[in-house]
């Protein structure tokens, strides 16, 4: 078995584990055990980052590793537990559409997504192609649990994860973007996570609760 | 050099002001900033007509007609929008509606998200491109926001989940960009940047692309309004200050809809079929349906020109969609005559609601009473908006269907349909709130009207005669985009 197998299996295994993540998010009923899974997706995406990076010789990846490192593993969950721990919002709470139905809508997602991946993956030159699949299956996961959710945080959160299956499609796909685009990215993500930590604020001061249930009187009549 | 003062203008404002904080001429430094932004862009065009296309920065930033008209647009819109939100967020300020907190926030980012607006029609990287666009959205959250009523949060939140995700979307499709790009032009910085793609883009893979133009569309699509991922705009429109919501109108969509263009020049040359001019199409042509039978809803004026907006903007991606000569330039022209003439209605609505207090039509009436140059400054722009001659609008509008007549005899009667539906709409929603009875009292200030006449005469000049440089330039702009 040649080295960069050897890596490759760790990387395949890595990419099995997001995927399990990004299911045991969509089943996760606490905002902290959410966050805590959070943190544990970015951990695992910033290493399969490192041994891309190190693999491949890409440098620049390692650059990419250290960002998600730093903001999505570090920064943002501890901001995140802090805000919970400030709302005093963890509580048990039930998403709109049962767990074991979301689980299923979330396999169909998986088959879906494998399928779309499979032309691109064929064509990539990369020796990671295999995950592309799974990185597609993260962001559809990622989107369900934006739709199922009710909360604030917990919507916000599938957004992040959704960005984390973005960044594996990159990495898997093209052994990731142009640095400038990911350093500016991550600056839009920064910068987008201290807007909602304000926003959150002012949703709590207005309606004295999270939950965006409040928020459904701009519709159509 | 210009191009340098350009977006360093608008952020060194945005950074002034949020240090300096709310002082008493605070509104007088944020039109200052956008006057000069708007000297730099008048400069940056001059230089473009006279020398041509431009790189600058080692290929970072590239300029070309169809990018500098919209440049030029942007900082016109921004400074007179500035102009006008001067006295107007004064008074909502005596009103007791914002405090010198929430106006610092206001003035930064006002500055900041014109300069990102900015540094997304420059770049010449797709991937900065996007970083710009969700800057610009970031910056604008906070904005809608502002007033802090629970509506309003409801539309900031909406605005910031749904524009997200479809940023989301636009990133995927940039990846896939990048992924093809790099086959062909090697891994870095340069597989990303738009001169490099469009002098290879023949020899990119097309199912590739085809799927990128996919998630393009539909993720700038969602900022450009279109259907029916159109959700967020009018509440965002609606709940925001009205200077906000002139800007949002009349340029985020523009630069939306300017990043789907220039994915199109791509994916069109690595095809060489029309797909990417069909879907676009589609889009447009349910949108322009779409917003045309929920205008006739509306009670609000704010969101009923918001549709209006919609409509549009599914106008214009139509004639963009349908390519050539002609409707590019007639594209073009209706992207310019919409910015300055929704811009215009919105300056007119804001101060129609803050004297009577309400965006609710039937609580506003007989505004021609109570200020004349209000009342007609809301009648005019509706009847610019609504393609009357001689306003511009009609001319553009007259090239977009008369070439899907030609081209598309199947779209011609929905377009004709919605555009019917939407002009017996708003203009009998206007009408009486311009020349109904009331019993309110004259206003006791002048509103702040100058920007309404200068861009309703614009238009109008526009409607009667389009300088032959100006034409030239369109012309340029329109080939550009293919045709």
């Amino acid at each position: 078995m040649t080295a960069l197998a050897y890596h490759l299996q760790i990387v395949n295994l890595l990419a099995a584990l997001l995927l399990l993540i990004s299911f045991a998010m969509l089943s996760q009923r606490r905002v902290v055990g959410l966050v805590t899974l959070f943190a544990w997706q970015g951990a695992a995406l910033a290493l399969s980052t490192a041994i891309v990076a190190w693999s491949t010789g890409q440098h620049h990846l390692y650059y990419s590793a250290a960002m998600t490192l730093g903001l999505k593993v570090i920064a943002m969950p501890w901001y995140f537990y802090h805000l919970v721990k400030k709302l005093n919002v963890n509580r048990v709470v039930e998403p709109m559409i049962n767990i074991p139905t979301t689980m299923l809508i979330g396999i169909v997602l998986v088959i879906f997504a494998f399928n779309l991946a499979l032309p691109i993956s064929e064509m990539s030159g990369t020796v990671t192609r295999s995950t592309l699949g799974i990185a597609m299956a993260c962001v559809l996961l990622a989107f369900l649990m934006m739709i199922t959710r009710t909360k604030a945080i917990p919507q916000v959160i599938g957004f992040l994860s959704m960005e984390n299956g973005l960044f594996f499609a990159a990495t898997s796909a093209t052994y990731g973007m142009p640095l400038v685009v990911e350093l500016g990215v991550a600056l839009d993500v920064l910068v987008g996570v201290f807007v909602l930590g304000i926003f959150i604020f002012q949703i709590r001061e207005t309606f004295d609760s999270l939950d965006l249930k409040h928020m459904e009187k701009l519709k159509e009549k | 050099m210009e191009l340098f003062w350009l977006l360093g203008i608008p952020l060194t404002g945005g950074i002034f002001l949020a240090l300096w904080g709310y002082r008493r001429n605070a509104p007088e430094i944020n039109a200052l900033f956008s006057l000069l932004t708007l000297a730099m862009a008048a400069l940056l065009t001059v230089r473009i007509v006279e020398a041509g296309p431009m790189m600058v920065g080692n290929g970072w930033f590239f300029i070309d007609s169809f990018n500098v008209f919209l440049v030029a647009l942007t900082a016109f819109v921004a400074f007179t929008t500035a102009l006008f939100s001067r006295p107007y967020m004064r008074i909502e300020q005596e009103h007791g509606r914002l405090n010198a907190t929430r106006l610092r926030l206001y003035h930064s980012s006002y500055q900041i998200f014109i300069g990102a607006m900015l540094l997304a029609l420059t770049t010449n990287n797709m991937g900065i491109l996007w970083v710009a666009m969700e800057a610009a959205t970031l910056a604008t959250v906070l904005l809608v926001s502002l007033y802090r009523t629970p509506a309003s949060l409801e539309a900031a939140w909406k605005y910031f989940i749904l524009c997200g995700v479809g940023i989301a979307l636009a990133l995927f499709g940039t990846i896939l960009l990048y992924f093809a790009a790099e086959k062909v032009l090697g891994s870095g910085g340069n597989a990303l940047l738009w001169t490099h793609l469009n002098g290879v883009k023949a020899q990119l893979e097309p199912t590739v692309l085809s799927l990128a133009f996919v998630f393009l569309l539909v993720g700038y699509g969602t900022k450009v309004g279109l259907a029916p991922l159109h959700s967020w705009l009018p509440d965002a429109h609606a709940e925001g200050p009205t200077p906000v919501s002139a800007v949002l109108s009349g340029l985020l969509l523009n630069v939306a809809l300017y990043a789907v263009m220039r994915s199109k020049v791509l994916v069109d040359g690595a095809l060489g079929n029309d797909m990417a001019g069909t879907l676009m199409m589609g889009f447009g042509l349910l949108s322009v349906v779409l917003a045309a039978f929920l205008i006739v809803r509306q009670t609000d004026v704010k969101r009923m020109f918001a549709y209006s907006s919609i409509e549009h903007m599914g106008l214009i991606t139509f004639a963009f969609g349908m390519g050539g000569a002609v409707t590019n330039f007639a594209g073009l022209l209706h992207m310019t005559m919409h910015s300055l003439t929704k811009s215009a209605i919105f300056f007119a609505v804001g101060h129609a609601t803050q004297k009577t207090g309400t965006q609710l039509m039937d609580d506003i009436r007989g505004l021609i009473k109570t200020n004349p140059t209000l009342g007609w400054g809301l009648m005019l722009g509706t009847v610019a908006i609504l393609g009357m001659p001689p306003f511009g609008v009609f001319a553009s509008e007259f090239l977009i269907i008369t070439t899907a007549m030609h081209e598309h005899p199947w779209a011609t009667p929905f377009l004709l349909l919605a555009l019917g539906v939407a002009f017996a709409a708003i203009f009998g929603k206007v009408q009486p709130m311009v020349f109904g009875e009331t019993e309110l009292p004259k206003l006791p200030y002048q509103p702040a009207q100058t920007p309404v006449f200068l861009h309703l005469g614009l238009v109008l000049m526009l409607g009667l005669f389009i300088p032959p440089y100006l034409a030239a330039w369109y012309r340029q702009a329109a080939h550009l985009l293919g045709g």
